[in-house]
């Protein structure tokens, strides 16, 4: 037990989870008090003693997932359940041959894809969780075609087994079938639920597949290598440029508390800190009750002053992503700023300003951006130089001595010109230029990446590939 | 030591019985606490029943519930102790002639002079007490350093009179909105709880348990009306008790079948911003198709 333990905190720390000593002699501490075969309880134990951040605890549950996967005595494979799923295939198929008459005998192995499917819809229809669970068992046992020690990763299995369901069809059969049921039409408030609610049966469903999956995997090569190769990154280290679908979506929500956090720490920081210079007025208002004697020198209240910004980002596909997350996080902390502009460009360039203003909703502007703005000259390939060109031609008055530049984009510039000077004119009239880049640094300047000639002329050129270096930088800015 | 539950189910049971329905985590979170006696950090967005948990734990136990409401700005004398300067002040005023200079010191110093504030008083309570630190994420960073030593040692060292241990240990809630990360030293010393929206089942038995008379059918319509509007991406999600509001506000209206014009006429309930409601709206009434 101790060993397994140890090996667990081993792999929470290697998959970034900061876990202390303490934190771990409490967890054995902890476990010692829970009855060792109540699965949940024990995972908690270990979550409430280890995770002490609520973005970490999916990559917790994974590692959990893997090292105790095998433990626990419902979640062994035990070809034995086999029995209770036949069991239950046949009382179905009684129930069916009531209804309709016709029905086919034989064990699961016989069972067509047609009758695994018709199954499935049954026990999605009507939430029988033991049935789903039984299902995801045999799906994967006949669909995945595992075998053992072949170098795969948990992905491809989990394609295989889901594009031989066809789970999105299911979920339309779904719908025509309870309207059937019902017999009457439901209105659209009525199907809306309805349809939430499958989703989410489906959903947990593709989830016991996973599972299934990876238990499995554990079992053919033991938890050490898979742990190293389901390792899913925490929320802010997820690289930009490389986000699956999946990690987009915790990206996004995972955006908002960064912000208030953001906004709070920096507002406290402008509160603190220093006085501001002697308030004469004041002074000598109070000196009054002191016989005017100025006993009690009083100061002006600080106002540091918020940089104007303009933000200068890059559209085009590669760093799409990193551009939306910037200017959702920028406009965020709007109110850090005096003032906020926004350029967008692919090769040619456009200013969205005005699709932030008078709306709440952050999210819709950033869909406006990337449907509406005009940021095709040519071919729509990124190119910097033209860009910059007209960047500087149209809007090259408006930056002042107030003004902080950001320029956003990994400089693949195609191998068109790259008209460094913008950059180098913007430097001399603004406060400050920075340069954000969503790549690792050392692809910088290498194919078509000239991010160099650029940084030359600016303040800083950074790296920015996840959440945390960006929180970084932002905090710096304001 | 004696322990105060005996299993998880118990303190399931428990809770249910002064209408907290605890899922698996949080009862074993709060078994833990005990057994290992160590407090809880909750954490989790607002209106989830982070401040609730405290409350109905004291409740089942019968302990009294003292309460540390945070602040930014909040000092040792108003979480921990103060001396009563006015009381010491007649005490010298008082005797000013007949004690030696030695007896009056020691004197003003004594427990009599003590004004105790939450902290204090919770770990010097001779009946069963839970402490609940609310919102602890509001002080700054340099007065966690305060909780510190109560929340590892139950102790409060006074430099005047010395160190004063807690006669019991009582059980230590502290809740967090998230709005600052709090220190690695405070998280360390504390379980971690989490508290998210609870799931459809779950929320459907608040809604049973907290709102009198409801029907089974409305309730269950609520509680997936709620979590269809969660899956948006919204400003911010309706909370649990807005969820009993809503689910109040039916049952004054006499409704008891939800339909989307009613949903519609009444979100304001539920969600706080304009543009939330407008996009909850036009998701809950417009077609699938």
């Amino acid at each position: 037990m101790l060993d397994l333990l140890s090996g667990f905190v081993q792999e929470l720390r290697n998959a970034g989870l900061p876990v202390s000593l303490t934190e771990n002699l409490d967890a054995m501490e902890a476990v010692r008090h829970i009855p060792l075969e109540d699965r949940d309880a024990f995972k908690y134990a270990l979550g409430a003693t280890m995770v002490k951040n609520s973005a970490h605890w999916r990559s917790f549950e994974t590692v959990f997932e893997v090292y105790f996967s095998l433990r626990g005595p419902e979640y062994k494979i035990v070809e034995g359940t086999e029995d209770e799923l036949e069991q239950m295939w046949r009382e179905m198929q009684e129930q069916m041959q009531q209804g309709e008459g016709k029905g086919s005998s034989g064990g699961m192995d016989s069972l067509t894809p047609e009758e695994i499917a018709q199954m499935l819809m049954k026990a999605l229809m009507n939430g029988d969780q033991a049935m789903m669970r039984a299902l995801a068992k045999q799906s994967v046992q006949r669909f995945a075609g595992m075998e053992p020690g072949r170098p795969v990763g948990g992905t491809y299995y989990l394609y295989r087994t889901l594009r031989n369901l066809d789970l999105d069809n299911m979920l339309q059969k779904l719908m025509e079938a309870s309207k059937q049921e019902t017999g009457s039409d439901l209105t659209a408030l009525e199907e809306r639920l309805e349809k939430d609610e499958y989703e989410s049966r489906i959903d947990s469903f593709k989830k016991e597949i996973e599972a299934e999956i990876r238990r499995r995997l554990v079992a053919d090569r033991g938890a050490e290598a898979m742990a190293k190769t389901l390792r899913k990154p925490l929320p802010e280290d997820v690289e930009f440029m490389h986000a699956s679908r999946d990690e987009m979506q915790l990206l996004k929500k995972s955006l908002y508390p960064l912000t208030r956090k953001l906004a709070a720490r920096l507002a406290r920081k402008r509160r603190h800190g220093r006085k501001g210079p002697l308030d004469f007025r004041n002074t000598v208002r109070h000196s009054l009750s002191y016989g005017g004697i100025p006993a009690e020198p009083k100061f002006k209240q600080p106002r540091p002053s918020k940089p104007e910004l303009m933000v200068v980002a890059d559209i085009s596909g590669s760093v799409a992503a990193f551009a939306r997350f910037t200017l959702m996080l920028v406009y965020a902390m709007q109110n850090q700023f005096s003032k906020v502009r926004s350029f967008v460009f692919i090769d040619g360039i456009d200013e969205v300003t005005e699709y932030f203003k008078g709306t709440e909703d952050i999210g819709e502007a950033i869909h406006r951006v990337n449907t509406e703005a005009d940021v095709v000259w040519v071919d729509g390939h990124s190119d910097y130089g033209h860009a910059f060109e007209v960047f500087w031609d149209r809007y090259g008055k408006s930056i002042g001595p107030k003004t902080t530049v950001l320029f956003l984009g990994d400089a693949r510039n195609n191998y068109h010109a790259s008209q460094a000077w913008v950059v180098q004119e913007v430097r001399k009239k603004a406060r400050q230029v920075y340069w954000l880049n969503p790549e690792p640094k050392s692809y910088w300047n290498t194919g078509d990446s000239i991010v160099g000639e650029y940084a030359g002329h600016t303040d800083g050129a950074y790296e920015c590939r996840n959440l945390r270096q960006l929180e970084a930088f932002v905090e710096k800015l304001a | 030591m004696e322990h105060r539950f005996s299993s998880v189910q118990q303190v399931r049971d428990g809770l249910r019985n002064v209408n907290y329905l605890a899922d698996d985590g949080i009862a074993g979170v709060a078994f833990l606490a005990d057994r290992l006696a160590k407090p809880i950090l909750v954490e989790g967005p607002a209106g989830t029943g982070k401040t609730q948990l405290a409350k109905s734990v004291a409740d089942m136990l019968g302990a009294r519930l003292i309460r540390l409401q945070c602040y930014e700005g909040l000092d040792e004398s108003k979480a921990l102790y103060e001396w009563n300067y006015k009381k010491q002040l007649l005490r010298i005023q008082a005797d000013r002639n007949s004690d030696s200079w030695n007896e009056v010191h020691d004197d003003i110093f004594s427990k009599e002079f003590l004004l105790t504030r939450p902290l204090l008083e919770a770990i010097s309570a001779p009946d069963p007490v839970v402490l609940l630190i609310d919102e602890v994420d509001r002080v700054e960073v340099e007065t966690e350093a305060l909780l510190l030593e109560i929340l590892s040692e139950y102790q409060v060292s006074i430099p005047e009179l010395g160190t004063i241990t807690a006669t019991q240990i009582p059980m230590v809630f502290l809740t967090s909105n998230n709005t600052r990360e709090l220190s690695e030293a405070l998280k360390r010393r504390c379980l971690y709880l989490h508290v998210d929206y609870p799931s459809l089942e779950r929320e459907k038995e608040i809604v049973l348990a907290k709102v009198p008379d409801i029907t089974e059918h409305l309730a269950d319509q609520v509680a997936r009306i709620v979590r269809s509007i969660r899956m948006l991406d919204l400003k911010k999600s309706p909370s649990v008790s807005e969820t009993l509001d809503w689910a109040r506000t039916m049952m004054l209206l006499n409704i008891d079948s939800i339909d989307a014009q009613t949903a519609k006429e009444t979100l304001h309930v539920l969600l706080k911003y304009q543009s939330d409601i407008a996009k909850a709206s036009k998701e809950l009434s417009v077609d699938l198709v």
